[in-house]
């Protein structure tokens, strides 16, 4: 079943993908980028193929990425966005992927709220899955985004520091940077408030702090991440006006960080909270710089995964 | 193992390109709106070569590009064997430009057909034209080429080897059975 030089079916998180495959990935974005900047920005790579995207969870943002890039690849999209109250859980995943297999489909990206949920799609449908997030266990595409991000800054990401701030907890966005940067080279700090900052994510190349100013200091790139409304309310921070002063990466925060360091931030940003105005529309800011290259990188991961199987 | 039959030594692969050169110019009625795009890997040399003869013969500066072919591919698997994009780089405007498609072996003219796409994706060129260093038969589409080093009928068990200075060290065209490239390769 699998072709030489790729044994990988799914992109469902980053175990299974190698340091080489990883920086392959990278290159080829180079590639897409400039497809997207020709008049034409189609290449026919995956005509033929369908892909359907099954969100359970709403995101217009990285659907909208997917399907974009996939188009642009010349496969067809099929997309299914679920309201996730109504079903029992489990049963309307399967039942979806299901229906769409029905269809015909080639390959699925799916987003669900159920950590594991792309890794059950990938045992039981028979075809390629990409994992567009699953609950706060990984989401690696916007992980692969950030890292091309950063190393379009800089050259290249080995001996890069990464400092990601804000609720570390209940965030796959930090826990899939924390798995891709360490195995291309960079070093992750991952700071929040104490109890939005679990032990175990500690490891190799990956450090944790609640000091802010302590975080940035060495970073080469600054990520804020999304603070989630509903956290506030489940007691594990005190209030918004506590987690702004400490940790929300502003002018004042930023002055502790190299000239050089960066801005990102998965998007959609909470102005003022976590991520000030001045900074996220400053010159450090790369956010849109992010949805630019996200696009791209989807493209190389489709291609990575589906050309070659058709 | 080694080769069945040297198809060009340096001397002939150097005539070859000095008289599609020639022919180049008398087609075209000179170098002007003219511009030669590299297939990767060995039409990109090949394509230099060629330029640095028009400049030469014409004084002219012809502009060059390289084109990877890989997204336009229909065979895929020699795409997943291959599973890194290499650069396209056409640092001109193709319109109104009278390009010449270069590479090394013309064969089932499928990669041909992938260049063309590729190209005319990127902008609507006068015309195209296509040279080739060797062209040994087989082709499975209607494509044929407008400039040809070297003619040479094989039999699709048969491997044409086609090594460049820029690419390989060495200038050499030759003619292999597959199984002993394979073995060869190999060691």
């Amino acid at each position: 079943m699998s072709k030489a030089g790729s044994g990988l079916r799914h992109l469902l998180d980053f175990q299974e993908w190698s340091t080489a495959r990883l920086l392959a990935l990278l290159d080829n974005t180079d590639t897409m980028l400039a497809v997207l900047d020709r008049p034409v920005k189609k290449v026919p790579a995956l005509q033929g193929l369908t892909i359907g995207t099954a969100f359970f969870e709403n995101s217009t943002r990285t659907r909208t990425s997917f399907e974009l890039a996939a188009r642009r690849m010349s496969a067809d999209v099929l997309s299914f966005a679920a309201g996730s109250s109504s079903v029992s859980k489990g049963e309307s995943l399967r039942d979806t992927i299901e229906t769409l297999s029905a269809y015909k489909v080639d390959a699925f990206i799916v987003r669900h709220h159920a950590s594991g949920a792309a890794h059950q799609v990938a045992r039981y449908s028979g075809k390629p899955v990409i994992n567009a997030g699953d609950g706060r266990r990984a989401h690696p595409t916007q992980a692969l985004l950030d890292a091309y991000t950063i190393r379009q800054e800089f050259g290249e990401l080995a001996g890069k520091t990464v400092a990601i701030i804000g609720d570390v907890r209940h965030s796959r966005v930090a826990r899939s940077n924390a798995e891709l940067l360490p195995k291309l080279g960079a070093k992750v700090i991952l700071c929040g408030p104490a109890p939005l900052l679990p032990r175990d994510l500690a490891g190799e190349g990956v450090s944790l702090t609640t000091d802010a100013r302590q975080a940035v200091q060495h970073a080469d790139a600054v990520m804020a991440l999304r603070l989630q409304q509903e956290r506030m309310d489940t007691g594990y921070l005190g209030s918004i006006a506590d987690y702004v002063k400490l940790y929300q990466l502003n002018e004042a925060l930023l002055a502790h960080a190299p000239d050089h360091a960066i801005v990102l931030h998965p998007g959609p940003i909470n102005r003022n909270v976590e991520l000030s105005d001045d900074v996220a529309d400053g010159p450090r800011s790369r956010i849109l710089k992010q949805v630019e290259n996200g696009q791209a990188v989807r493209m190389s991961v489709l291609y990575h995964l589906l050309v070659g199987r058709g | 193992m080694s080769a069945k039959a040297v198809i060009l030594s340096p001397e002939e692969l150097r005539r070859a390109l000095t008289r599609i050169a020639h022919e180049i110019l008398e087609r075209n009625k000179g170098a002007e709106h003219l511009a030669l795009i590299g297939i990767h890997t060995r039409g990109i040399p090949i394509a230099q070569r060629l330029a640095a003869k028009l400049q030469e013969l014409e004084g002219v500066e012809v502009p060059l590009g390289r084109l990877d072919i890989t997204l336009y591919r229909d065979d895929l698997s020699e795409v997943a064997r291959q599973p890194i994009i290499r650069e396209t780089e056409v640092p001109f405007d193709l319109a109104k430009r009278r390009v010449v498609l270069v590479d090394d072996v013309l064969y089932t003219g499928r990669t041909v057909r992938a260049a063309l796409d590729a190209l005319i994706d990127l902008g609507r060129p006068e015309s195209i034209q296509l040279a080739v260093l060797v062209d040994r038969g087989h082709r499975e589409l209607p494509i044929r080429a407008d400039y040809v080093g070297k003619n040479l009928p094989t039999s699709s068990s048969e491997v044409v080897k086609v090594r460049l200075q820029e690419t390989d060290g060495v200038d050499s065209v030759e003619l292999w059975d597959m199984q002993d490239i394979q073995e060869a390769e190999n060691e």
